[in-house]
């Protein structure tokens, strides 16, 4: 008997599994359309032309540019980050949760606001420097919050091993720490380069020209989809690189606390002499990249108030329209990422390490490729769908799809398994234990999700000016035309605006550092 | 409470089998612990008689009702078997108190009066109920996680390892209030362990498994005293293997001729447990030794012992009381208390 006989694990082969693998292929699909459709674009030029036109000095001077806002930037972004982390988590410094709030008030200014302050208040920063010391300034959040959040739960047994293994207290954090910040590190680090490579508001305001900046200025002169394809491969490959290296970076061996028993918090250092420079180091960093811009806005904001603008109707309309794309969007995403996300928690086999992979790449997708693929898919085979509110909720879709999966993982990673089961031995049927089991479980970080995503639309530039739907205007886009037409004090209610929207987007964020594993 | 019956249960992941043909009777009201190392098919066992896993054969009975069989297949909810696991599984979104109301038909979950009286069977305050499960010690959880499972009155409870997750002071205590819980509840109960303390002392029957098969099913005392062969003996305890010649109900080793059970005549292994050893004075017993090495545990010791004008003969291990306990080097006289188990000869 027991040669031909075969036992089955009960659910693990129904139907539903089936429905929902199939799902989250199609989604996974969907999510690579972007690749799909720019880099055969690419390869289908005529390969002599595709060749003078990538070795162009103009292509050369973009690579030099990428280059150089990346060496100063992802340094800038990991000292200020770290640095802050340490002194937020690890130190006596007074006043520790209100620094944590405010050195995340940066991610609830859009980097374009930023920069619109920076400009007005300092006209002489443009070019290299200003783009270098905007997007320092409105990206170094992305390493911070991992590193805070790390350093927070780090137990100080590691550092205190060391120290008896006769290591000094310097050598004791390179040897124990450190190690243990790499994926932290990393993955703000590739964060900050990818926001890099896709960002346009800041650089554009800037006049510093990236692929992003020029994909963007010629898809405006006219669209050629060839040329803007091959400028847009060569922002993919750069991305793919920024992905290989945060792979190489991270080391694959495990890092994460070995061993049982309770966890320790770390007693905080105490930095005597040196807290004054610490606290002025942190205003300034805080001045610089909170107060500034939000000064300059209310500062607008009275100006135009004075001169007598009306803002009222339209305001509110451009409001309620960017609502309106935020929450399909945010619905959109969610649901396209809630199949791979069961996937990735209940079943591991080579079909969802696919699927994870899958996910990692198309969160590199900058949101000008993404667009720009939406138009060419468009123009090329669809064209009734082109500037309809569907094709840029699937470009929202497409681009938030990864920050929706994020949050969605860590939901259902609470609804274990065992959970359903034990619901189910106590007398619950499948669907009774998923209602008042799993449902009010996942339902929290199905909300995060949402408002993450929602956000994340708010405040879109990029893909939203390739997309936009006919007569629909958002508050980023209402601020982007004022703004390029240097009327400041116009611009300022649709930035105060986004600005206040997304005040929620920190203390997310914030609970995320304080609740960490 | 409810009979439970296995009868030639063969059951696997995949095209692995981890049962075969087991079979197993637990009888209305009794505890049976499975032990079983790691590996050995416990949890699988529970897990198809939870519903959780479909047996590729054999036929699962509880309190008469099939719910595993050729053609025959009750989901979970429907079988009437409560199921606690290591770690408790309490549901985080809830209180204890709707933790344990979690399985009672809607109108009774309201009521607090089954809550309140689970509380009590498992020996926790009524002053808990309102508290969240992260709240809680993991003694308390594995409480909670009893009361809930016996709050539906099931005919049958599945304990999977409840008490390894506890340290040693924890688990004595939450292994005594579960018993005493499970007894009030008059509870047909299997618990599932690698511990053979545990197994021993907390069941009415215990169930060797071993790579899937069950090895030997009886009462404590008899899977102790008379294990079917010198593996489930050393896998049960500590055991003294040596060489004898049997004949007429007694053995005779190097320690003396001895009572016996087990295999009948001629050449064999006689198993003895080092409580049997004890220690006279020198001259006094079958044979006389040196204290080589004693581990003093306080209520009791194991002295390593040298059998006298025989270096070539391996020690001899001697568990005593510990105000019984020799002095080092100290010649004593060894002889054996109770009869012994005798298999066929496989030593060299």
């Amino acid at each position: 008997m027991p040669a031909s006989f075969r036992a089955q694990s009960v659910g693990a082969r129904s139907l539903g599994a089936r429905g929902v693998a199939v799902a989250a292929a199609l989604v996974a699909a969907l999510t690579l359309l972007p690749l799909l459709v720019v880099v055969p674009d690419a390869l289908s030029a005529d390969p002599g032309e595709a060749a003078s036109y990538l070795l162009r000095p103009r292509v050369g001077e973009l690579l030099t540019n990428t280059g150089m806002l990346f060496v100063v930037t992802v340094p800038a972004t990991v000292v200020v980050g770290v640095a802050a982390a340490w002194l937020v988590e690890r130190t006596a410094l007074p006043g520790a949760g209100v620094w944590r709030t405010l050195l995340l008030a940066p991610l609830a200014v859009p980097s374009f606001v930023s920069a619109y302050a920076w400009v007005t208040v300092a006209p002489w920063l443009d070019g290299f420097g200003g783009a270098a010391l905007v997007t320092t300034l409105a990206y170094f959040p992305f390493v911070f919050l991992p590193v805070a959040a790390l350093l927070r739960t780090l137990d100080p047994g590691d550092e205190e091993a060391a120290r008896s293994l006769g290591l000094s207290p310097a050598a004791a954090v390179v040897r124990t720490v450190l190690p243990r910040l790499r994926p932290a590190l990393s993955g703000g680090a590739l964060l900050v380069a990818l926001h890099l490579l896709a960002e346009y508001g800041v650089l554009e305001m800037m006049r510093f020209q990236t692929f992003t900046t020029a994909i963007m200025q010629q898809y405006a002169v006219g669209f050629s989809d060839t040329s803007s394809s091959l400028l847009a491969s060569v922002l993919l490959t750069l991305c793919l690189v920024a992905l290989v290296l945060d792979l190489l970076a991270r080391g694959r061996h495990r890092v994460a606390r070995v061993g049982s028993g309770v966890q320790r918090r770390a007693v905080p250092a105490v930095l005597g002499g040196w807290t004054t420079p610490a606290l002025v180091f942190l205003a300034a960093v805080v001045a610089l990249s909170v107060a500034v811009p939000v000064a300059t806005v209310v500062r607008w904001l009275l100006h135009g108030i004075a001169e007598g603008d009306p803002l009222g109707a339209d305001l509110l309309q451009v409001t309620l329209s960017t609502l309106g794309l935020a929450v399909l969007g945010a619905l959109a995403a969610v649901v396209a990422a809630l199949p791979g996300a069961w996937l990735l928690n209940r079943h591991r086999s080579g079909l969802t390490l696919l699927l994870e992979r899958t996910t990692f790449i198309a969160s590199a997708l900058p949101g000008v490729v993404v667009g720009l693929a939406m138009v060419t898919l468009a123009v090329r085979w669809a064209r009734p769908v082109y500037q309809t509110v569907g094709l840029i909720v699937l470009a929202y879709a497409i681009l938030f799809l990864p920050r929706a999966m994020v949050s969605l993982r860590a939901g259902l990673a609470a609804a274990r398994p065992e959970l359903s089961e034990a619901a189910r031995s106590l007398g619950l049927s499948g669907l009774a234990a998923f209602v008042r089991v799993v449902l009010p479980l996942v339902a929290p970080s199905v909300l995060t999700a949402l408002v993450l995503v929602a956000l994340a639309v708010n405040t879109e530039l990029t893909a939203t000016l390739l997309l936009a739907p006919t007569g629909t205007d958002t508050l980023a886009l209402a601020f982007w035309r004022e703004a390029s037409e240097l009327d400041y004090a116009a611009a300022a209610p649709f930035a105060a605006v986004m600005i206040t929207m997304s005040v929620p987007l920190t203390m997310l964020l914030r609970r995320q550092i304080l609740e960490e594993r | 409470m409810s009979e439970l019956k296995i009868l030639g249960v063969s059951a696997g992941y995949g095209r692995e089998t981890v049962l075969e043909d087991v079979d197993l009777t637990v009888a209305e009201g009794t505890t049976t612990a499975v032990l079983g190392g790691s590996g050995s098919g416990k949890t699988t066992l529970l897990r198809a008689v939870a519903g959780f896993l479909r047996p590729g054969s054999g036929t699962i009975t509880v309190g008469g009702r099939t719910v595993a069989g050729p053609g025959t297949w009750v989901p979970p909810e429907r079988r009437g078997v409560g199921y606690v696991r290591q770690d408790g599984a309490l549901f985080p979104h809830l209180s204890v108190a709707g933790n344990i109301a979690f399985g009672l038909p809607w109108p009774r979950r309201r009521h607090h009066d089954r809550v309140l009286e689970l509380l009590d069977l498992v020996g926790l305050p009524a002053a808990i109920a309102e508290r969240h499960p992260a709240q809680l010690s993991g003694g308390q959880q594995q409480r909670v996680a009893l009361a809930r499972a016996l709050a539906p009155r099931p005919g049958l409870i599945l304990l999977d390892e409840p008490f390894s997750s506890l340290d040693t002071a924890l688990r004595t205590a939450t292994r005594e209030a579960t018993a005493q819980a499970l007894r009030a509840a008059g509870a047909t109960t299997i618990l599932v362990t690698h511990d053979q303390g545990e197994a021993l002392s907390f069941a009415d029957e215990v169930a060797i498994l071993q790579a899937g098969r069950f090895r030997q099913v009886d009462s404590p005392r008899t899977v102790y005293r008379e294990p079917v062969d010198a593996e489930v003996a050393e896998f049960l305890g500590d055991a003294l293997l040596i060489a004898g010649s049997a004949a007429d109900g007694s053995v005779t080793c190097r320690l003396g001729t001895l009572p016996a059970h087990g295999y009948p005549a001629g050449d064999v292994d006689v198993m003895i447990r080092p409580e049997q050893l004890t220690l006279t004075r020198p001259g006094a017993g079958g044979l006389d030794a040196v204290v080589r090495d004693i581990a003093y545990f306080g209520h009791d010791a194991v002295v390593e012992l040298d059998p006298a004008g025989d270096e070539s003969r391996d020690p001899l291990r001697s568990r005593v009381l510990g105000v019984d306990a020799p002095a080092l080097g100290e010649l004593v006289g060894v002889s054996v208390v109770g009869r012994v188990r005798t298999y066929p000869r496989v030593l060299d």
